[in-house]
């Protein structure tokens, strides 16, 4: 698209995103006029207020001449993103502490008149708001900051990334919304329905093109390794999405559907998926997180080109194979096991390199592990990430996850990857990203991102060793048999074992929720300008906040 | 090295194509094998699809979020073969659009659960799960005897089943809804004709309340014919064609 035409206001990019979503509007009347499901008529009038209000805004940005100055960077939506990213952490990282509440106080956390706040009902929707509210908010966010920076390029489309972004927004409130009311399709990690997946499908896929167009519009001749992580992430991610939540839905204004596959099919396909969604949403964009921010902040050159070439390409490879673990010892057959089993034990060694390149990076810089707290933050979520890629290696051998499957442990493995390496490295991102957005000499302040760390790094730790002695106790007390030969326990008995780590675990969650009430706080006073009393100020600006500029 | 990894840094295209070839090929190879392989699913006798009611049951667990807590998928261990009964097969599920295997036993395993506790206790259990089991963590689900079944969408989900596979008969989908409610009464004037679309079922009022058809009525149904479908004397493990 030619600069001169996105100027005028009603260029190709408003023009298509207007018919797109004057049909959708048309398609959501049409909806809610004649559905007979009253789930369905909720969000279709959500969809139907949702795409008025996109037309409305259009039309508004249009008239006022929406001047988009191709020479500068598009940094509005990165500050939204920002913003959505703060919020939704919040939202699960709170969601994630009530269920956790539940499963220690049933008696006073349950309310058997509003069923809809039950666990079943409240678990899919902490797991969608953190990983992809809070996840995929800091990946959309971060993925354009860092698309744009290191290709000198404003980010392609006009008015489009802005569709991502509000689109992703819609697809979140449906999910949930949906998950409360019961709309589930019950993949984990896939639960939303048919039409909530097809309006996902189409964000997505307008990610991806402004993403390539982009990468097209580059001023540097090599594309920067982080591009090459989040490009993995954004084609993987919609193959696998596309694939998993193949299904028959009973009528077009019904919000029910029945999966294209079933048993023993249905479910390699859906941890093919599974596995996937943490290799590539919640690793492969993370690493091009990291591969941008580390190096960033450290002032230093990633470690080695060499490397993250072949782990980059190691890791895509061989990730795609693992699914199987999460199907041990059940139905599926044993070749198919075998295979998972063996691919994921290779999988550590390209875990590992993408950890190392990140660790070393700071060779020469180690004293600012000391100074810069963020800077910790950062290194601490890479050893997380080592630490839980070493970790699910060794639970992908049968003989382990005979004893791992089904409990706590995993919950702990989840949790030592999602607190330590995601949350974790997308905190660092903020951190840094927020004064650079917003023109601001430094962090509100430092003495709050050290409080941060602390609290939030006891609140882990509270997590995952519960979860690791709950786990391995409930598996061992399982198997245990007394003198007699008989089972030693009763499955409520173990139940009755975990009592005591369920509430740690929900101790650790809510020191994790008060640091990350900190950051929301000490991000706003930073966005506002202002200074902590008593820490100092720098002259010299960093050379990242130097005027941006797209040349 | 003759090739350079340059290419793929210079253009957004060929690296686009080289991610997706390489992301293909795990996929490719465990999952398509899993269709045409004969042997990946036993040959057994006893399966047949859901009843009307037992599928409504069946779509209340997913929308409850049963599966988050309770798994479907008994392992072939000897601690879990003595407390949940003999190993989950692969034809158990072949009728499970999605499947329920689940991956977390917050609560037991319950893929052979049917049959084991009385109507009344799973009605009790359900009303208030720390009444009948002081330590459970489980949520109480009483409102369930307060929805009542109204069948508008059982027909439609007949055939949204029958078109991914499930053989469900045309006399079957036309008659879902009055199956729907034969189910929960014995002296139903349909009731032979029931039973033989959906040989073995329990016919029967499942949660102590003749008088209304609930989603109480159609959850217990579910859960009492988990499991028990396969006729297991006549199943042979060893047989060639069920190794896997
Ligand atoms: C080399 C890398 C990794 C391997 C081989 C691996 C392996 C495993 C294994 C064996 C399980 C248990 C499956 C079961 O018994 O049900 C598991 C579960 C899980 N892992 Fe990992 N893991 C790896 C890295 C990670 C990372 C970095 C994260 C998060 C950021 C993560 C997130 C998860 C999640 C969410 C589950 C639970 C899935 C579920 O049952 O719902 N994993 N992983
Ligand atoms: C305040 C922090 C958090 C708390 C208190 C918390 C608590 C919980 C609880 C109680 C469960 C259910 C476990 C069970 O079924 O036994 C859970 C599951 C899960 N959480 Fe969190 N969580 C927190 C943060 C996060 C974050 C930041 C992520 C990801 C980025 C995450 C990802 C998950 C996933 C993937 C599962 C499902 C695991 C599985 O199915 O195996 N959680 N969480």
């Amino acid at each position: 698209m030619s600069s001169s035409v996105a100027r005028k206001g009603m260029g190709l990019d408003v023009l298509t995103l207007g018919v797109l979503l004057s049909v959708l509007a048309l398609v959501s009347l049409f909806l809610t006029a004649n559905t007979h499901d009253p789930l369905m008529k909720v969000h279709a009038v959500i969809l139907l207020g949702a795409f008025v209000l996109g037309i409305a805004a259009l039309f508004m940005r249009a008239a006022g001449g929406l001047g988009f100055d191709q020479s500068r960077y598009e940094e509005g939506i990165i500050k939204a993103g920002v913003v959505a990213t703060v919020f939704w952490g919040l939202v699960g990282f709170l969601v994630g502490v009530i269920i956790a509440s539940q499963l220690a106080f049933p008696n006073l956390m349950y309310f058997e008149d509003i069923g809809w706040l039950n666990f079943g009902r409240l678990r899919p929707v902490h797991t969608s708001a953190v990983i992809f509210a809070f996840g995929g908010n800091a990946l959309m966010a971060t993925s354009f900051y860092i698309v744009q920076r290191t290709n000198r390029a404003r980010l392609a489309g006009g008015v489009w990334p802005w569709f991502v972004f509000w689109g992703y927004q819609l697809f979140i409130v449906l999910a949930a919304t949906g998950y409360v009311s019961g709309i589930t399709q019950s993949k984990e990690y896939a639960e939303p329905e048919w039409y909530i997946d097809l309006w996902l499908t189409i964000v997505w896929v307008a990610y991806l093109l402004v993403f390539l167009g982009t990468l097209w519009k580059r001023k540097i001749k090599h594309i920067y390794v982080a591009n090459w992580f989040y490009l993995a992430f954004i084609i993987t991610v919609a193959m696998l999405h596309i694939i998993n939540n193949l299904s028959m839905p009973i009528g077009l204004t019904e919000h029910k559907s029945y999966s294209l596959f079933s048993g023993v099919q249905d479910a390699m396909t859906q941890w093919w998926y599974g596995h996937n969604a943490v290799g590539f949403f919640l690793t492969a964009g993370f690493l091009g997180m990291m591969y941008y921010f580390v190096p960033k902040r450290a002032e230093r050159p990633v470690y080695s080109y060499r490397l993250s070439i072949v782990h980059f390409w190691a890791l895509i490879f061989i990730y795609i194979w693992a699914g199987p673990h999460h199907l041990h010892y059940t139905a599926l057959p044993m070749w198919t096991q075998t295979l998972g089993m063996t691919f994921s034990i290779i999988l550590w060694m390209p875990s590992w390199g993408g950890m190392i390149n990140g660790l070393m990076t700071l060779s020469g810089a180690w004293d600012k592990l000391r100074t810069d707290p963020v800077m910790r933050m950062l290194v601490v979520s890479v050893a997380f990430y080592g630490m839980s890629t070493f970790e699910g290696p060794v639970m992908s051998i049968r003989a382990v996850n005979s004893l791992s499957h089904y409990t706590d442990w995993t919950i702990g493995h989840v949790h030592s990857g999602a607190l330590g390496w995601v949350a974790y490295v997308s905190f660092g991102a903020l951190y840094c990203m927020v004064p650079w957005l917003w023109k601001r000499k430094r962090l509100y302040s430092n003495d709050l991102v050290e409080w941060h760390f602390w609290i939030s790094t006891i609140g882990i730790v509270f997590y995952i060793t519960a979860m690791w002695v709950s786990g391995i106790m409930q598996g061992l007390m399982w198997r245990a048999y007394n003198t007699f030969g008989f089972l030693e326990y009763s499955f409520v008995e173990t139940v009755e074992a975990m009592h005591p780590y369920y509430i740690i675990r929900m101790v650790g969650g809510l020191l994790f929720l008060i640091g990350a009430l900190i950051m929301a706080y000490n991000l706003w006073r930073t966005a506002r300008g202002d200074v902590r009393k008593g820490e100092v100020v720098p002259d010299a600006e960093p050379l990242s906040i130097a005027i941006p500029t797209a040349n | 090295m003759g090739f350079k990894h340059e290419v793929f840094e210079k253009s957004p295209l060929l690296l686009t194509i080289g991610i997706l070839v390489v992301v293909a090929i795990g996929g490719l190879v465990e999952i398509a094998p899993l269709f045409y392989i004969s042997s990946t699913i036993e040959k057994v006798n006893g399966m047949r699809p859901y009843t009307p009611l037992e599928l409504t049951g069946r779509n209340i667990y997913i929308r409850e979020g049963c599966y988050l807590c309770h798994s479907q998928m008994i392992r072939p261990l000897r601690d879990e073969a003595e407390r949940y009964g003999h190993y989950s097969l692969a034809a158990e599920s072949m009728y499970d659009h999605p499947f329920q295997w689940g991956s977390k036993r917050t609560g037991p395993d319950l893929a052979r659960v049917g049959g084991k506790y009385s109507d009344a206790w799973h009605v009790a259990h359900l009303d208030d799960p720390r009444a009948v089991v002081p330590e459970s963590v489980m949520p109480p689900y009483k409102f369930l005897k307060d929805n009542l079944l109204d069948g508008r969408t059982i027909a439609a989900d007949l055939k949204a089943n029958k078109t991914v596979g499930v053989p469900y008969t045309d006399e079957e989908i036309a008659k879902a809804k009055s199956d729907l409610f034969t189910q929960l009464d014995e002296y139903a004037d349909d009731y032979d004709g029931f039973m033989a679309r959906y040989p073995g079922a329990n016919v029967r009022d499942f949660d102590g309340d003749p008088e209304h058809a609930t989603e109480m009525d159609a959850l217990i149904a579910y859960l009492q014919m988990l499991g028990t479908l396969v006729d297991f004397s006549t199943y042979k493990a060893d047989a060639d064609d069920n190794l896997r």
